[in-house]
C-alpha cells in the first residue's frame, strides 16, 4: 500500500502570518507525485505546464513542477496527511 | 569596479543548475556562497594542520594555533580593531549578541535601567534583551520606524536617557537593506553614559566598516554571510569593556588557572587573557581559518568595490522589478541609504508562492518574516519575498529575474 512517506521528503510550515504548509516531494518520486496529483485534483490554471493552481474538495493549493506544493488553510498535520494520502493513492 | 564574471569563476556552486535552470542565487542576506579559496583553506587545514589549539608543544598544535590566532588578527585589521584581543570568535551574530546580553547584561542591569532597541531589528537583537530584561527587571524600549522602513531617529534618540545602559541597533536592516547612521546613534548613547551595540551582520560583508570611526562598543557579525563558513562569527568589543566583563561560558581555554583550596574546599579561578576569556572549550578552529580566507578574498576585491557593485545592482534591479506591474517593492528605494537587499511582493500571491515560483526557474530568494516580525507588523505585511545581492551577481541575472517576475505576474 502506498503511504504519504513514500512520496514526501519534508513538510514545512511557512514563516509569516499566512501559516501555509509547503510539501517537498522526494526527488526520485516527484514526477510520479506530480502526475498522480494532477490526475486527481481539478486544474484551475497553469503556467507553461510547470505551475498548477488546483483544487481538491474544499482545498485549494498550488503545485510546482520542481516537486513542491503549497497548501493553504489547513487545520493541522492530520488534515494535511489525509489530503496527501487521498491525492497520492 | 569589480568584475563579477571573473569572481564567479571562484564559486563552484554557481555552475550548477536548479530545476534545469542555471542557478541564480539571490538569498545572500541569509547566507553567501563560498569561493574555492575558502573551501581549499578548510580542506588544507584538515589535511595538513588539524590539531587542537593552545597549550600543546607539538608541531601540529603550533601550526593550528598560529592559523587560528592569525585569523583573529586578520579580522581585527579588517574592521580596524586594535588587535585580536578585541575580536572574540563566536558561532555567529546571534551568539555574539547573546554573549553581551548575558556576560554584560546580567552583571550590569537592574530594575529601572533601560535597553533601547529599534523595531527594525532582527529577532537576534530583540529576544536576548527581552530575556535579560525578564531576569534583571530592566526595561526594553523600542524606537519607531517610518512607513518607508527608515529609522525614526527622533523617536529613537528621545528614548535614550540617563536611564539607558545599552543601545542596540542594526547597521543595515536585514529586511529592507536600509543603512542606519550608527555613528550618530552611538554618539547619543555615549552622551547619556550608555554603551552601543551594533548588529553588523548585514553591513560588515557588504561595505567598509571601521569600528574606530563608528566608536561602537560592540559589533557583532557572522562569517557565513561574508563568504566564510557557517558556525563562525565575531564579537568585536572595546578592550577595556571586554576586560571588565565576566565570562559568558566556563570551561577550558577561557581560564588561566583553576586551583583547589583545601581550606575553603572550593576552586579559585582566574580568567585567561582576551579574547580567549570568551572562547570556552575547543573553538571552531577550522571555521576561523575559513573566515580568515574569506576576509582576505574580500580585501582583495576591496570593500568599496563590493559596496559600489551592490549599489549598481540595486539601481539596476528596482526599475526592472517594477516593470512587472504586479510587483510591489517595500521600503525606501533610495539607493543612497540602502544596500543590495530588496523586499518585494506580487499582488495576489503570498511571498512563499513567489519564492516557490522563482525556485522553479532556478532563482533562490527568501520568503517570510526574515526573523523580523515586528518590522513586518509596522509594514502591515503578513510576509515578504526578499532578493539580496552579492559580489558574484550580475545584471544578466537581474534581467532573468525580472523576466520571471513578469511571468509570475501573469499567473
Amino acid at each position: 500500500m502506498v503511504t504519504v512517506e513514500d512520496y514526501v521528503a519534508r513538510t514545512e510550515g511557512t514563516c509569516g502570518k499566512e501559516q501555509d504548509v509547503i510539501v517537498m516531494f522526494k526527488f526520485d518520486k516527484k514526477d510520479e507525485a506530480v502526475k498522480k496529483i494532477l490526475a486527481k485534483a481539478t486544474l484551475k490554471k497553469s503556467i507553461a505546464g510547470i505551475v498548477f493552481e488546483l483544487t481538491f474538495g474544499k482545498f485549494s493549493f498550488r503545485l510546482y513542477g520542481s516537486g513542491k506544493a503549497i497548501f493553504r488553510d489547513l487545520k493541522d498535520k492530520e488534515e494535511l496527511n489525509a489530503l496527501l494520502s487521498e491525492l497520492l493513492s | 569596479m569589480l568584475d563579477p564574471r571573473e569572481i564567479r569563476e571562484d564559486f563552484p556552486i554557481l555552475k550548477r543548475k536548479v530545476n534545469d535552470n542555471p542557478l541564480i542565487y539571490f538569498d545572500n542576506a541569509a547566507t553567501s556562497q563560498k569561493p574555492k579559496q575558502v573551501i581549499d583553506a578548510i580542506k588544507d587545514f584538515y589535511e595538513n594542520h588539524n590539531a587542537n589549539v593552545h597549550r600543546a608543544v607539538h608541531t601540529l598544535s603550533q601550526e593550528a594555533t598560529e592559523l587560528y590566532e592569525s585569523a583573529h588578527e586578520e579580522v581585527a585589521r579588517f574592521i580596524n580593531a586594535k588587535g585580536m584581543e578585541e575580536t572574540v570568535f563566536v558561532r555567529g551574530t546571534t551568539e555574539a549578541i547573546n554573549l553581551v546580553a548575558y556576560a554584560w547584561g546580567l552583571h550590569n542591569l537592574k530594575r529601572g535601567d533601560e535597553i533601547v532597541v529599534s523595531l527594525m531589528e532582527h529577532h537576534s537583537n530583540i529576544v536576548p534583551w527581552e530575556i535579560i530584561s525578564g531576569i534583571t527587571k530592566a526595561n526594553v524600549k523600542y524606537g519607531e520606524v517610518h512607513d518607508d522602513g527608515t529609522l525614526d531617529y527622533e523617536s529613537f534618540e528621545n528614548l535614550i536617557s540617563r536611564k539607558t545602559r545599552m543601545v542596540c541597533l542594526s547597521h543595515v536592516s536585514n529586511v529592507t537593506g536600509i543603512i542606519n547612521d550608527v555613528k550618530r546613534v552611538t554618539k547619543v548613547a555615549h552622551e547619556n553614559g550608555a554603551l552601543a551595540l551594533i548588529d553588523g551582520a548585514q553591513s560588515v560583508p557588504h561595505m567598509p566598516v571601521n569600528v574606530k570611526e563608528l566608536d561602537a562598543d560592540f559589533l557583532a557579525f557572522s562569517g557565513h554571510k561574508m563568504l566564510g563558513p557557517t558556525g563562525i562569527g565575531v564579537l568585536y568589543g572595546k578592550k577595556d569593556i571586554l576586560e571588565s566583563m565576566e565570562p559568558f561560558h566556563g570551561g577550558g581555554e577561557m581560564i588561566r588557572e583553576v586551583s583547589f583550596n583545601p581550606k575553603t574546599k572550593r576552586c579559585s579561578i582566574s580568567w585567561n587573557v582576551l579574547p580567549w576569556k570568551f572562547e570556552a572549550g575547543t573553538p571552531n578552529i577550522c571555521g576561523g581559518v575559513g573566515l580568515m580566507e574569506a576576509v582576505r578574498y574580500l580585501k582583495r576585491i576591496g570593500m568599496e568595490n563590493v559596496k559600489a557593485h551592490e549599489e549598481m545592482l540595486t539601481k539596476y534591479a528596482l526599475p526592472r522589478m517594477k516593470s512587472c506591474k504586479k510587483c510591489k517593492i517595500f521600503g525606501t528605494q533610495d539607493t543612497y541609504v540602502k544596500c543590495g537587499i530588496v523586499p518585494f511582493g506580487i499582488d495576489g500571491l503570498s511571498s512563499h508562492d513567489v519564492a516557490l515560483f522563482l525556485d522553479n526557474y532556478g532563482i533562490m530568494v527568501r520568503s517570510g518574516f526574515h526573523c523580523a516580525q515586528p518590522l513586518h507588523e509596522v509594514f502591515k505585511l503578513s510576509s515578504t519575498a526578499r532578493a539580496s545581492f552579492y559580489v558574484y551577481n550580475t545584471r544578466e541575472e537581474i534581467d532573468r529575474f525580472a523576466e520571471v517576475l513578469k511571468e509570475i505576474g501573469r499567473f
